[in-house]
C-alpha cells in the first residue's frame, strides 16, 4: 500500500517534469522535445556509440578507482593507527589535499597525452584522499575497549587488525569509498570533456560541438545521471548489510 | 511535612481524568494493543508514580496524556478540559534527556519565556538556575555539563514556565545510583516547594515507593492498570524501614518477579 | 626538532620534485619565479577574484533555495515521494555534464559557471538539508510542541538550530566539490578564473611554470575556503553535535 502511494507520488513528479520539459521545448528553438531525446538514445544505440561509450567511461573509471583503494586503504589505515604518522603527514595531506583533482588536468595531457592515462591518473586524484582520510578517521576512532577485547580473545597481533579493527572501522571506510565514487563519476565526465574521444563526456560535449545536436546532449546526460545513480545505489546498499548497519544507526557513536 | 492532601474543593473537576483509554498501533494489518483501558484519577498537587514491566506501555501512556500521541479511544481531561495536543501548563520531562544541546543553560530555562518582557525573564531564569543549583553554570553549554546537571536542567526548564503538571518518563534512569538518589531529594523538595501535579513513569520500585503518594501498578503489554497502593508514609521515607520493605515486595509481587533470587 | 618533523615529508616532496624536474616539470625555483610575477603583475589577484565571485554566487543562490526545499521537504511526505526521486536522479548527473546546455542557455560570461555551481550544489545540499531535518532527535521536536511553538516557531527555534550543525558539515563538503567544478568549468568555458589560468598557461606556450603556480594557488583558495568553514563549524552553538 505505502509502496504503491510512493511509486505514485514518484510518476506525478516525473510527468510534472516531463510536462514542463515539454512546453519549453515548444518555446524554444534548440532545447528539444522529450521525444526527440528518446529517438536520440535509438540513433546512438543503432550507432553502437552508447554501449562503447559506457563501457570506455565505466573502464577508466574502475582503473582508477581500484588503483585508489588500493594505495589508499593501507595508507589510511596506518594514519589512523599510528598517532605519530599522523601528526607528521598531517600538514603535507592538508597542503594536496585541496588541489582540485582537475587542476591536474592540464599537467596530466602533458604526462601522459592522449589517452586512458591522462583521466585515470585524474581519478585516481580524486579518489584517493576521502578514501586515505575516512580510512585513518574510521581506524582512529576505533573504541579503545574494542581493540583491548579484540587482544583478550584474539592473540596475535594481524588477528586483531583483521577481526575488530577493521570491521570496527568498516562503516566509516564505506563512507569515503562511496564519496569516493561519486567524485570518480565526476572526474571522469570532466576528463572526457577535454582529454579524449571516447567516453560519455566526450559525447555530450563532441554532439554540441559538432552540429549543436542537444537532443544526443540531453541523452548522455541522462544516461550520466542514471549510471551514477547505479554506482552510488550499489555502495549505499552495503551500507545497509546489517554486517555494518550498526554503524549507521544514530546510537553507535560509542 | 506529610503527604500532599486534596486541595480544598475549589474546584469539582479532578485534576487529571482519564477514562477507557484504548491505544493500538498498526502492525502490518492487523491492529496490535499497547493500552488497554486505563482508568486513572489524579488529584492536584498529587505526586503519582506509575511502574511496570518493561515494555509494558508505561511510556506510551505518558505521551498519550501528554498529548503527544492520539488515543483510539477514551478520553484524557485536565481540569475538565479535554486534552488535544501539548500544552505548556503540562511539561513534559523526556527519558532521554530533551535538552537543547544549541542552547546555553540559560537558554534552556528560557525557552518557554519568550512572551515575558526581558527583566522578569531574566529574574526567572536566575530563580530557577538558584532552584536546582546549577549556580555558576549559566552560560554553559550542554556538553560541558554532567548527567545529573543536565537533568536538573531539564526540571527546571519545565518548572519555568509554571505548568501545573510535570510528566516525567525515567527522568533518572540514566544517572548513576548516588546521582539517582540526589535528583530524587531534589525533586521531592521541589515538590514540596511547588506543589505541582507530578506523574512520574520508573522502572525503579524503589523509586517509586520513595516518592509517590500513589503508586499505580501497569500490568504486561496491553497495559491495564492492575493495582494502586496508597502511601501514606510521611516524607523523608526510610528506604531501609520495615514498611518501605513490605510495600516493596507487594509490588513485585503484583508486576511477578520473584524476590528471591 | 619535534615540532620541524612535519616539515620532514614536506621536504622529501620539494626534493624529489627539484629530482624530478624536467622538459615537462618546472623546477620548484621556476614556479616560486612564477607565482611571484603573476602577483606582481596583479593577474594573480584578478583570477583569484574571478573565481571566488563566481563560487559565492553559485553557492549562495544553492543554498537559499536548496535548504529551504530540503527542510520543507522532509516535513511534507507528499511532496518528498514526489520531489526525492527527481532529486536523486539529478544528484550523481556530474555536474559539468550541464556544460553545454549552461553555454547555450546563459552564453559566455559568469552566468554559466554560477549555473554550473548551483546545479552541482543545489539537489545535493537539498537532500542533505532533509536526512538533517529527518533526524532530529524526536525528543527535541516534542519538547517544543510542548512549550506551545506555533509551526513558524518550532521551524525557527527548534528544527533550524537541531539541523543546523548536520547542514553545515554537508554544506563543507559540497563546497569543496563545487571548487573542482568551478575549476573545470572555467577550463571549457570562460576567459577568466584560475581554471582559465591554468589551461591558458599550457596552450599558450607550454608555460608549465604558470601552471604549477595557478595550481598552487587553486589549493590554497580552496584551503581557506575550507577553513573558513570549519571555522563556523567550531562556534560554540555548532560544537554540540561533535561532542555528544
Amino acid at each position: 500500500m505505502k509502496r504503491i502511494e510512493s511509486i505514485l507520488w514518484a510518476a506525478l513528479g516525473g510527468l510534472a517534469v516531463l510536462i514542463v520539459w515539454q512546453a519549453a521545448a515548444a518555446q524554444s528553438a534548440v532545447l528539444p522535445t522529450p521525444w526527440k531525446v528518446v529517438r536520440g538514445f535509438a540513433e546512438l544505440a543503432r550507432k553502437g556509440v552508447l554501449v562503447d561509450y559506457t563501457f570506455a567511461s565505466l573502464w577508466r573509471v574502475a582503473r582508477g578507482y581500484l588503483l585508489a583503494v588500493a594505495l589508499a586503504l593501507p595508507a589510511g589505515a596506518a594514519l589512523g593507527y599510528y598517532a605519530g604518522a599522523r601528526r607528521n603527514m598531517d600538514l603535507l595531506i592538508q597542503i594536496l589535499r585541496p588541489i582540485s583533482p582537475l587542476a591536474w588536468m592540464p599537467m596530466a595531457v602533458v604526462w601522459f597525452g592522449v589517452g586512458d592515462a591522462a583521466p585515470i591518473f585524474l581519478i585516481f586524484l580524486g579518489a584517493f584522499f576521502p578514501i586515505l582520510l575516512w580510512t585513518a578517521e574510521g581506524v582512529r576512532t576505533v573504541p579503545r575497549a574494542f581493540l583491548l577485547a579484540g587482544r583478550n580473545f584474539c592473540g596475535s597481533h594481524s588477528a586483531v587488525v583483521r577481526r575488530v579493527l577493521i570491521p570496527a572501522a568498516f562503516p566509516k571506510i564505506l563512507i569515503g569509498l562511496r564519496a569516493a565514487l561519486g567524485i570518480a563519476w565526476l572526474v571522469v565526465v570532466a576528463a572526457e570533456m577535454i582529454a579524449v574521444n571516447s567516453g560519455l563526456g566526450y559525447l555530450i560535449i563532441d554532439s554540441r560541438n559538432a552540429g549543436q545536436r542537444y537532443d544526443l546532449v540531453i541523452a548522455g546526460m541522462l544516461l550520466i545521471g542514471a549510471i551514477g545513480l547505479i554506482l552510488d545505489g550499489a555502495l549505499q546498499r552495503a551500507e545497509k548489510l546489517k554486517f555494518f548497519a550498526w554503524g549507521f544507526r544514530h546510537d553507535a557513536n560509542v | 511535612m506529610s503527604t500532599a492532601p486534596a486541595l480544598p474543593g475549589i474546584d469539582a473537576h479532578p485534576k487529571l481524568s482519564v477514562r477507557g483509554l484504548y491505544l493500538s498501533f498498526d502492525d502490518g494489518g492487523k491492529p496490535r494493543p499497547i493500552l488497554d483501558g486505563v482508568d486513572l484519577t489524579v488529584e492536584a498537587g498529587e505526586f503519582v508514580c506509575l511502574v511496570g514491566p518493561s515494555g509494558c506501555g508505561k511510556s506510551t501512556l505518558l505521551h498519550v496524556l501528554g498529548g503527544f500521541l492520539q488515543p483510539t479511544s477514551g478520553s484524557v481531561e485536565i481540569d475538565g478540559e479535554e486534552v488535544r495536543g501539548p500544552d505548556p501548563r503540562r511539561i513534559f520531562v523526556f527519558q532521554e534527556s530533551a535538552v537543547f544541546p544549541w542552547l546555553t543553560v540559560e537558554g534552556n530555562i528560557g525557552f518557554g519565556l519568550t512572551h515575558l518582557p526581558g527583566r522578569e525573564r531574566a529574574e526567572r531564569i536566575a530563580h530557577y538556575i538558584d532552584l536546582v543549583g546549577l549556580g555558576g553554570f549559566e552560560r554553559a553549554f550542554p556538553h560541558q555539563l554532567s548527567g545529573g546537571m543536565k537533568q536538573r536542567l531539564e526540571v527546571a526548564r519545565a518548572l519555568a514556565v509554571n505548568p501545573d503538571v510535570l510528566y516525567m518518563d525515567e527522568p533518572f534512569a540514566s544517572l548513576d545510583y548516588i546521582t539517582r538518589m540526589e535528583m530524587r531529594r531534589e525533586l521531592l523538595r521541589i515538590w514540596q516547594r511547588e506543589r505541582k501535579t507530578i506523574l512520574l513513569v520508573t522502572h525503579d520500585i524503589d523509586e517509586a515507593v520513595q516518592l509517590g503518594d500513589r503508586v499505580l501498578v501497569l500490568s504486561a503489554r496491553p497495559a491495564r492498570i492492575r493495582q494502586t497502593l496508597e502511601i501514606p508514609m510521611p516524607h523523608p521515607r526510610d528506604a531501609g524501614a520495615p514498611e518501605t520493605i513490605r510495600l516493596r515486595s507487594r509490588i513485585l509481587d503484583e508486576i511477578g518477579v520473584a524476590k528471591n533470587i | 626538532m619535534r615540532r620541524l618533523k612535519p616539515l620532514l615529508p614536506l621536504a622529501l616532496l620539494v626534493a624529489l620534485w627539484q629530482l624530478a624536474a624536467g622538459r615537462f616539470i618546472p623546477t620548484p625555483t621556476a614556479v616560486a619565479h612564477a607565482l611571484g610575477g603573476l602577483l606582481a603583475s596583479g593577474a594573480l589577484i584578478k583570477h583569484i577574484v574571478a573565481s571566488v565571485f563566481r563560487i559565492t554566487w553559485g553557492f549562495l543562490l544553492a543554498s537559499l533555495v536548496a535548504i529551504p526545499c530540503g527542510m520543507a521537504l522532509a516535513l511534507h511526505r507528499r511532496w518528498r515521494l514526489t520531489v526525492n526521486p527527481l532529486l536523486a536522479l539529478l544528484r550523481p548527473l556530474s555536474p559539468l555534464a550541464w556544460t553545454p546546455l549552461a553555454v547555450l542557455w546563459f552564453g559566455v560570461g559568469d552566468s554559466p559557471a554560477i549555473f554550473l555551481i548551483f546545479i552541482a550544489c543545489a539537489p545535493t545540499l537539498a537532500l542533505i538539508a532533509m536526512a538533517a531535518v529527518r533526524s532530529i532527535k524526536p525528543a527535541y521536536v516534542n519538547a517544543g510542541r510542548n512549550f506551545g511553538l506555533s509551526n513558524v516557531q518550532l521551524l525557527r527555534r527548534v528544527i533550524f538550530p537541531a539541523a543546523a550543525p548536520q547542514i553545515l558539515a554537508g554544506m563543507r563538503t559540497t563546497l569543496a566539490v563545487a571548487w573542482s567544478v568551478l575549476i573545470s568549468g572555467e577550463m571549457l568555458s570562460v576567459n577568466s578564473g584560475l581554471g582559465f589560468l591554468i589551461m591558458d598557461a599550457r596552450n599558450a606556450g607550454n608555460r608549465f611554470d604558470l601552471v604549477f603556480a595557478g595550481m598552487l594557488a587553486i589549493g590554497a583558495v580552496g584551503f581557506g575556503i575550507d577553513a573558513a568553514m570549519r571555522l563556523m563549524e567550531r562556534t560554540e552553538m555548532m560544537r554540540w553535535a561533535q561532542l555528544r
